[in-house]
């Protein structure tokens, strides 16, 4: 099939909004999808500092191998992009500081 | 020998067990159950499809259908069919010989769990390789290929305005996805020239199918004004906590950036430079390993048919040479063959008809790792004060340190300063230490292997663990003296 890739986005259809908090902040995702794919379309990037030297990192490989998207969930430390959203989860960030 | 609290289990003994359900290890199941075997086949994604078929989460209601989604429904639907034993979201994180062939140590539902098989197939496929340029390390730079995970499953772009970088066809299938799922492309940056891809015009017109796929992308984004900048790359990427732009330059013949530089704003960067074999698991049961530059660096050594020095075990697919999709397909159907001859089915017709085939598609795979595989002067792209190991913040200068008191391979760079120690295991700086030091030292890179792979391959929660083990029986051999 011979087509140049128009804008599908509008075709997707998704399943509702659910609400979860990120640090505090109450944040909207789509129940099911990762929950770094969640937190990448709501802007919040900076998900962890590296445990040397404080630099910022977020997700970067999207496969559950770098590790740098992992956040804080019920205690437990997780790789945000193989963890399903769910309604109310409480999400921390691994961060020393808090602004930014 | 491993002890499980509580009540003894004795695990069923497997004929064939796959490790990875991509076009490789799929294929593979279903070839071996045809023979008639008892299959089991795992995946730490939760549905079969591999990197390149990676299946959509449950957020998606309804979508149009993409090429990559209907293969992938497609040896969905067949592994359901034909009823093969498929765990998925499950990790496997140690192999080890034993007397009646393989353990295999897996994580699944946060608990570790122990199979055992008569015979393995390994179906790991690739990762990939970026080449650490400054400010890689900020939130909003994504890897390439990681990049197209986020499209097939999560039917997102990686954010409103995104330079894409990268080396080989990946580049504009991603910034067509980019624009196909409502995402703004603000520049594609390729170090590849159009002369490298005219000398590929041989391979592309033995598919032709693909390569009109690839020329359509490419059309869409010219037509569309995006910005096409061949022969360059991005050098450097701009922002305080996050991506804010990236800094563009033109790359000699060698790949070594030369001339002024440019830069463009955006809020996203997919940056990838081709694609590495993953060949921590056939290491981890025995099998050695060469250095083909051909074949995306460091592989197993496999021979006919996937089979290998060590009995029992087989493998296919990228992870045995980066060769793409359609090769893995058919390198998975012949494994999943030869794993079933060896435990006393009759294969040998079928594969001498499929042989050809996969040479035919491996062709023209190999003429895209080429074009996806840096050239050495990219490793120049590599400041000094550049994090190139990323779990443990150590910059280029930390490395040439280690590597001029005499740590002449990615080894002891690793236990000198715990690069490729961190809980990444080395997948993301390994290759860049040794094209540095090969760089550095004037030496091939066939002389700089990569480090044994330490178990776990994944990493194991130690809640996983105390609930069902006694830390020391743990099968993680001890580290190797240095
Ligand atoms: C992120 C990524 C995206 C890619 N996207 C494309 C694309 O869009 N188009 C294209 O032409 N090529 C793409 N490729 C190239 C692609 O790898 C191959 O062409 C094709 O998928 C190879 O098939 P395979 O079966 O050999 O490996 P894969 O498809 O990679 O399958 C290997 C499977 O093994 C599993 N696995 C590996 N290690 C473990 C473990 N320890 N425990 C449990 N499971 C494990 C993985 O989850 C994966 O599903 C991509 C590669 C990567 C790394
Ligand atoms: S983004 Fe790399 S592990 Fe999640």
């Amino acid at each position: 099939m011979i087509r140049l890739a128009p804008d599908q986005s509008a075709q997707i259809r998704r399943t509702e909004k659910v609400e979860f908090t990120f640090d505090g902040t109450a944040i909207w995702g789509h129940a099911g999808e990762s929950l770094a794919a969640a937190l990448i379309r709501s802007g919040r990037l900076h998900l962890r500092d590296a445990p040397e030297d404080a630099d910022p990192r977020g997700a970067f490989c999207l496969m559950g191998l770098c590790q740098e998207c992992l956040v804080v969930l019920e205690g437990q430390t997780v790789e945000s992009c193989r963890i399903e959203l769910q309604p109310g989860l409480d999400v921390t960030s691994l961060r020393y500081g808090a602004d930014g | 020998m491993l002890l499980l609290c509580g009540t003894a289990q004795m695990a069923d003994l497997i004929d064939i067990l796959v490790v990875g359900a991509g076009p490789a290890g799929g294929n593979a199941a279903l070839a071996a159950a045809r023979h008639g075997k008892h299959v089991v086949l795992l995946d730490e994604q939760v549905k079969p499809g591999g990197q390149i078929w990676r299946a959509k989460d449950s957020s998606i209601l309804s979508a149009p259908q993409t090429p990559e989604g209907s293969a992938g429904d497609a040896l969905r639907a067949q592994i359901t069919k034909a009823q093969i034993d498929h765990r998925g979201s499950t990790r496997i994180w140690q192999i080890e010989r034993q007397s009646e062939g393989w353990d295999v140590h897996v994580l699944r539902d946060g608990q570790v769990e122990r199979l055992t098989t008569k015979t393995l197939v390994l179906a790991t496929g690739a990762h990939e390789f970026v080449q650490p340029i400054p400010g890689w390390t900020k939130p909003g730079v994504f890897g390439l290929a990681g990049a197209t995970a986020l499209f097939k499953q999560n039917l997102s772009p990686p954010g409103q305005r995104t330079i894409v970088s990268g080396t080989g066809p990946l580049v504009f299938f991603v910034a067509s996805e980019i624009r196909r799922l409502g995402g703004t492309v603000a520049a594609v940056v390729t170090p590849n020239t159009r002369r490298d891809w005219v000398s590929k015009l041989p391979a592309l017109a033995r598919r032709v199918d693909l390569a009109l796929r690839g020329a359509l992308w490419i059309a869409h984004i010219m037509m569309n004004r995006v910005p096409i900048f061949w022969g360059c790359s991005v050098v450097s990427v701009e922002g305080v906590a996050r991506v804010e732009g990236a800094e563009i330059q033109k790359l000699d013949a060698n790949w070594a950036p030369k001339g002024e530089t440019w830069s463009i704003d955006a809020d996203s960067l997919c940056l990838g430079h081709g694609l590495i074999p993953s060949i921590e698991a056939p290491q981890l049961s025995g099998i050695t390993i060469s250095y083909r530059s051909d074949l995306g660096g460091w592989v197993p050594d496999i021979g006919q048919d996937g089979a290998t020095s060590v009995e029992g075990v087989f493998l296919c697919g990228d992870g045995a040479g980066i060769r793409g999709a359609t090769a893995a397909e058919l390198h998975g159907t012949l494994a999943g063959l030869s794993a079933a001859e060896h435990l006393g089915a009759r294969t040998a017709k079928e594969r001498a008809t499929l042989r050809p085939r996969f040479n035919r598609a491996a062709r023209f795979g190999l003429a895209m790792t080429a074009l996806s595989t840096p050239r050495p002067g990219f490793a120049m792209l590599t400041k000094p004060d550049t994090i190139v190991c990323r779990c443990e913040s150590l910059t280029q200068t930390r490395i040439s340190q280690e590597v001029e008191v005499g740590a002449a391979s990615s080894n002891a760079v690793k236990s000198g300063l715990r690069a490729g120690m961190g809980p990444c295991g080395g997948k993301y700086c390994q290759t860049a230490i040794a094209r540095f030091i090969a760089l550095h030292e004037n030496r091939p890179e066939a002389e700089i292997p990569p480090s044994a792979p330490r178990p776990p391959l994944r990493p194991v929660p130690m809640s996983a663990l105390s609930a069902n083990f006694d830390y020391d029986d743990l099968p993680i051999p001890k580290p190797a003296p240095l």
